[in-house]
């Protein structure tokens, strides 16, 4: 019988401190056995636990794209017991990961207009979605691709080198907004992820689906901006996140009615939550 | 299906001959309470009881279980890495099970034993058990198994039921493993199986009638989560509630567990503990944000968990098989039966 609570040991490989407060950064993990790697066959958008032995487990977005081969990558924010101890570490430790964990919707994405709004840290797995979709040999299987992602600050956007690369490209529409910058040459836009959703977001067909993924009071202002919009409630699909332990819809503590966040989500539409007690 | 007729002066050598064979467990009377424990070789289990005061659960779901070990000795091959532990699952029988008790581990399958997922642990330990039921004959004035799809005399989850006559028992077999546990023992004197089914149902009957609450559950299917989640009557339930956490505790049904890790010196373990969601730690964010943060919502929780989700997911009946512990044991008189009816009965 295969355990499911056993994570798979990997090694920090790289740490890349990607905020100007340093409390986000991008841990990049190679597979101690190549066998592993096989076997952690993910998707945008699924997550894993991250295990430090002596602390315990924290469930974390996979950042990485299942295009980029030989590792993976979480962008962890300095939080509690576990996070504190991951930012302690260095290159060559001895991690664990477990997973994927979580479903995807990709089967729906395909061939789709895709809108991507992103805000702060939750970024994580919209920049594994845009990887993955950006990828040459995924390219051609979705049409228009919008990107509105905010952050509080220049400094505090991840990914900058990135963002830089995707805005000199055509085949993606990049839309990157600070709360507000004191920095004379900010060339993007400037303005709360709501407001720049209503400027910059396409108007909805069918074949158009947002990706929402952000803090609670982002969602929450940029819910009724996608209503204006026209957007259908099951064309948007927002991703959740709860306390969590077993990662596998066995512990019993991450549900939202009958359905537990980390097994029937973490990604769920916006008509599924309208039916789901808001208790999130 | 065989019926064997168990002499009472044959049942201590019966158990001698088990004891080489499984690791018994049994209720034995602790100060003022039956418990169930693993009996030592001569101790006889206490069949004259009506329930323990808590759950057998902790025999296949331990209250607290290492999962992993690991070394942080940095100086040591595999340092960091877990690494799973041998654990004994010889056989182990559970002598005495009411049937209540034993339809709880049939309903906790479901959720240890998915599709995707096995959880090891339990699934072994749950192999490995013989579950031996004891028919009740006098329930307690809080059971209501009867409307829970259970009964004094329900053999799902049993592998052979035991019905006790006065000087013998009946023991219905009702699986191999029941048949291996039969023969283990030395039991053999087989008796009309006529005869004893008319007597076990007789039994039943008078048994049956004897269960004096019932619950309503008819209509918690057709009842919508959103408007039972926004009754109004929540807080006058959960009123009273000190969240101490008993209800969960005792019930068989409930299978909620915690993963920690704990370090002495440079070894380490993983391992789960039972948990609760009556308590506000359950559902805390890292960043202080907690979904379920007041006692309203956790006791909305449990109860719309057992009576509502569970009907939902696993378009069955209700997440309780009616053994009245969280009854009996809540220190200011929170009553599922009522918190049923009043779900049962809300149209919204």
């Amino acid at each position: 019988m295969q355990n499911p609570y056993l994570p798979y040991p990997v090694c920090i490989d790289e740490i890349i401190t990607e905020t100007e407060d340093k409390n986000l950064k991008t841990f990049k993990l190679v597979f101690l056995n190549p066998d592993d790697e096989e076997k952690f066959s993910y998707m945008p958008g699924q997550f894993a636990e991250l295990s430090v032995a002596g602390k315990g487990e924290i469930p974390i977005g996979i950042a990485s794209s299942p295009t980029e081969k030989g590792y993976l990558k979480f962008t962890v924010n300095k939080v509690g017991l576990v996070t504190t101890c991951l930012h302690s570490m260095k290159a060559g430790d001895i991690i664990g990961v477990r997973g994927p964990l979580g479903r995807h919707l990709w089967d729906t994405l395909k061939g789709k207009k895709i809108v991507i709004i992103g805000g702060g840290f939750a970024f994580t797995t919209l920049r594994s979605s845009i990887a993955y979709m950006l990828d040459p040999l995924n390219r051609m299987n979705f049409k228009d691709i919008n990107v509105i992602y905010g952050a509080r600050s220049p400094g505090m956007l991840l990914y900058r080198d990135e963002l830089a690369e995707w805005e000199t490209r055509d085949d993606i529409n990049m839309h990157i907004t600070v709360d507000s910058t004191d920095d004379p040459d900010w060339k993007y836009n400037v303005g709360f992820v709501p407001t720049i959703t209503e400027q910059k977001a396409p108007p909805w067909d069918s074949d158009t689906y947002a990706l929402i993924c952000g803090p609670p009071i982002m969602i929450k202002f940029t819910q009724p901006v996608l209503d204006k919009l026209g957007y259908a409630h099951d064309h948007i699909i927002m991703s959740l996140e709860m306390r969590m332990k077993c990662g596998i819809g066995i512990c019993g503590r991450c549900n939202i009615g009958k359905k537990y966040v980390c097994k029937d989500g973490p990604v769920f539409t916006l008509a599924e939550l309208d039916n789901m007690p808001k208790e999130y | 299906m065989r019926l064997i007729n168990i002499d009472k002066k044959s049942w201590t050598g019966g158990l001698e001959n088990l004891y080489g064979n499984y690791r018994l467990f049994g209720p034995v009377k602790n100060n003022k309470h039956h418990v169930f424990k693993e009996l030592s070789k001569g101790e006889l289990p206490d069949l004259n009881y009506l329930n323990t005061l808590l759950s057998p659960k902790s025999i296949v779901f331990s209250q607290s279980e290492t999962m992993f070990e690991y070394s942080l000795d940095e100086s040591k091959e595999q340092h960091h890495i877990l690494k799973e532990i041998n654990k004994d699952y010889s056989p182990q029988a559970l002598i005495g099970i009411r049937p209540c008790d034993a339809a709880s581990f049939q309903l906790v399958k479901r959720n240890f034993d998915t599709p995707e997922y096995k959880d090891p642990y339990w699934l072994r330990a749950y192999e490995s058990t013989t579950f031996v039921g004891l028919a009740c004959s006098n329930p307690c004035s809080t059971c209501f198994c009867t409307s829970t799809g259970c009964g004094p005399f329900h053999e799902d989850g049993l592998d052979l039921l035991l019905v006790d006559e006065g000087e013998n028992f009946i023991a219905k077999i009702l699986t191999p493993g029941g048949e291996n546990f039969i023969k283990s023992a030395g039991w053999e004197t087989e008796t009309d199986p006529v005869a004893a089914e008319k007597i076990i149902k007789n039994m039943k009957i008078k048994a049956e009638k004897k269960i004096a609450s019932f619950v309503s559950t008819d209509q918690l299917k057709n009842r919508s989560a959103i408007d039972l989640y926004a009754a109004p009557f929540w807080e006058e339930i959960a009123f009273a509630c000190i969240n101490c956490g008993t209800c969960t505790y005792a019930c068989p049904t409930c299978w909620c567990f915690d993963i920690q890790d704990e370090v002495s010196k440079n070894l380490g373990i993983r391992m789960r503990n039972w948990d609760s969601c009556m308590f506000p730690l359950f559902t805390l964010h890292g960043t202080g944000y907690n979904p379920r943060n007041t006692k309203m919502q956790r006791v909305r929780q449990r109860f719309m968990h057992k009576l509502k989700y569970y009907v939902d997911k696993y378009d069955d009946g209700i997440q309780c098989v009616g053994c009245g512990r969280c009854i009996r044991l809540c220190p200011v008189n929170i009553d599922i039966r009522r918190v049923c009816d009043m779900m049962n009965k809300y149209e919204g």
